[in-house]
């Protein structure tokens, strides 16, 4: 598998936080790759730094937090080093972003229609007479009924499901390169939540664009990704295609939180929550951070921690992997 | 849209009695403003020498003053002044208030200390009393009121955009806003700001009455507008001194006007928000 150069690259990225309490150190040398048209899921438990990357990716941080290293190369770009008036040029052109909560994302007093105009106004060159029939056609896109009705429609107007087309048309109005999913289906019910996928999912592919999807359900990104990073605390734990990680996972965690993941023919009483809970991340922190949670925990993993390539495309960061 | 706009205006209207009211006095006034001068029944300057001091008659509705002046004509032709000044006088400190406010929220650092500062700062003076000292030090003039009037009313727009503003800056849509790639002042204009509108036109229309009177009580002791003209502070003040004697309509009609106004300001407030807020069209 000769790949060509990944589209996204990030690399050893950290980010801290400040706080009143002291440096919360939120991320800790996060690497990995996306490719033109795949999508690669980021899971782990609340609190492990999944938005926070996909913030960092973004470069729209809270002023409190502070990328203290490592570099996100986007199509041969750096966005770390990138100066504010390069990342808006991108943001909404080259990469997009859709968030949970679609109903507070979009302007409550703005008509839909006229929020995707925006975007195109913005970017996409469009002339003010094509902005309306390209905004109704976005529209249409997603499976919106009656867009060119809808596109008068003001936010609370409509369902939250309809919300998050509107959001998704609004991300992928300029054909961006990569889609960053931050858990976009959460708060949906769960016949929406499998249209909302299967939409993006659609026009993932039909567009060549790769997405990064961001859950804490890892069904949902089993169904839905290629690939599948798992992070834990700030760390990545492991990386590895998505087939490969649920038959033979190789991390503790990983092996933990497949087993902790509800599916068909699975009971409640099988289903093993995982001990203990994430550290605290002030202060000093063991080379693994998953170590006082860990079974398997012996002397030398507090040793640096090694990053072993155990597979085509599958990193582990074990002392002692399965 | 604009069919929409209508339908919306005259649910907002007939949605709520006192809002109807309101608007039904505000279009009076309007009214009265625009074309009080050509429905006055006499020329609101001319004295009458015969009939000085006449209680209200067929003939004179609100009785004439100690120059034979028809209290009704000065009262009507005096809504325009009236009006004008408490309209230019928020307008102008709505725009600047809300602007610097919104600013303010968004950007904080020292650009908030600024306008927080300046806020207090102002309202640390007993305002009437500051507005008497503007009127004064700037010259007797009716722009010196209007500009006195909007000066004294700014630390409240600016307070409630401050506030409106902090709240919406961290609110999922301005980040969305951000991440289709808006900068900050096209974030600020097209996101924020009019986000910050519809609980401000409440205050808004309070403020006009507020502003109404004191341009009428700056008029009263006599600043800004000056006799002859018809203004209803001045029209107070001249009644003023006939009210023990029992000449009581000079005094009694145009404090009457102005206590009508100001009363339907303060009704129109929720029936303002209510037209401008889309979230209301429901």
């Amino acid at each position: 598998m000769a790949a060509p150069a990944p589209l996204l690259s990030v690399e050893d990225l950290s980010v801290e936080f400040r706080t009143r309490e002291g440096l919360v150190k939120a991320l800790d040398r996060v690497s990995f790759d996306i490719h033109r048209g795949e999508t690669v899921g980021v899971v782990g438990e609340s609190g492990s730094g999944k938005s926070v990357t996909a913030f960092a990716i973004m470069r729209i941080l809270d002023p409190a937090a502070r990328i203290t290293g490592g570099r996100v190369a986007f199509d041969g770009v750096d966005l770390v080093a990138a100066h504010e008036p390069e990342l808006e040029a991108r943001r909404g052109r080259d990469l997009s972003m859709i968030f949970q909560n679609p109903r507070t994302a979009l302007n409550p007093i703005r008509q839909v229609g006229r929020q995707i105009g925006d975007v195109l106004l913005r970017h996409g060159g469009a002339k003010r007479g094509e902005v309306r029939a390209r905004a109704v056609e976005l529209l249409a896109q997603v499976q919106i009924p009656d867009p060119a009705r809808r596109y008068w429609a003001y936010p609370f107007e409509l369902s939250g499901g309809m919300c998050q087309r509107v959001m998704i048309a609004l991300a992928l109005a300029c054909g961006p390169a990569l889609l960053v999913a931050d858990e976009p289906t959460t708060g949906l019910d769960v016949t929406t939540q499998a249209a909302i996928m299967d939409l993006i999912d659609e026009l993932a592919r039909a567009k060549r664009m790769a997405t990064l999807l961001i859950t804490h359900d890892l069904g949902l990104a089993a169904l839905h990704c290629e690939r599948i990073v798992v992070m834990h605390a700030g760390h990545v734990v492991e990386s590895a295609p998505t087939a490969e990680l649920f038959a033979s996972p190789r991390h503790p965690y990983t092996a933990k939180l497949i087993a902790a993941t509800p599916g068909p023919g699975i009971s409640l009483e099988e289903l093993a929550a995982i001990p203990g809970s994430l550290p605290d991340l002030r202060g000093e922190l063991p080379a693994c951070r998953y170590s006082r949670r860990c079974e398997r925990y012996a002397p030398f993993c507090d040793e640096p921690l090694p990053l072993a390539e155990v597979g085509p495309r599958h990193t582990v960061a074990c002392g002692k992997p399965l | 849209m604009t069919a929409a706009a209508l339908r919306h205006a005259r649910y907002v209207v007939t949605e709520n009695p006192i809002t109807l009211v309101a608007f039904s006095m505000l279009l009076l006034l309007l009214l009265l403003a625009l074309l009080g001068p050509a429905l006055a029944p006499y020329d609101p300057l001319k004295s009458d020498t015969a009939s000085t001091l006449k209680p209200p008659s067929m003939r004179h509705w609100f009785g004439t003053d100690q120059l034979g002046r028809d209290m009704l004509s000065r009262v009507m032709v005096a809504t325009r002044l009236d009006m004008a000044i408490a309209f230019s006088a928020v307008a102008l400190s709505f725009t600047a208030g809300s602007l610097a406010g919104a600013c303010a929220g968004v950007f904080g650092g020292w650009t908030e200390r600024i306008v927080s500062r300046i806020s207090d700062t102002i309202m640390a003076f007993p305002l009437f009393v500051l507005a008497m000292g503007i009127v004064a030090a700037l010259g007797n003039s009716v722009f010196n009121v209007v500009l006195a009037t909007a000066i004294i009313n700014l630390p409240f727009y600016a307070r409630m955009a401050r506030a409106e503003a902090n709240v919406r800056r961290e609110a999922g849509f301005v980040e969305a806003a951000r991440l289709s790639g808006n900068g900050t002042m096209r974030v600020l204009a097209v996101h924020i700001y009019p986000n910050c509108l519809p609980p401000m036109m409440v205050q808004a229309s309070l403020n006009l009455g507020w502003a109404m009177l004191n341009a009428a009580g700056l008029a009263f002791i006599g600043l800004g507008v000056r006799p002859p003209t018809p203004e209803w502070g001045i029209l107070v003040a001249e009644g003023a001194s006939f009210i023990l004697s029992g000449e009581w309509w000079i005094a009694l009609f145009p404090g009457l006007a102005l206590m009508l106004a100001v009363f339907c300001f303060n009704l129109m407030g929720d029936g303002l928000r209510d037209l401008i807020d889309p979230r209301r069209r429901t």
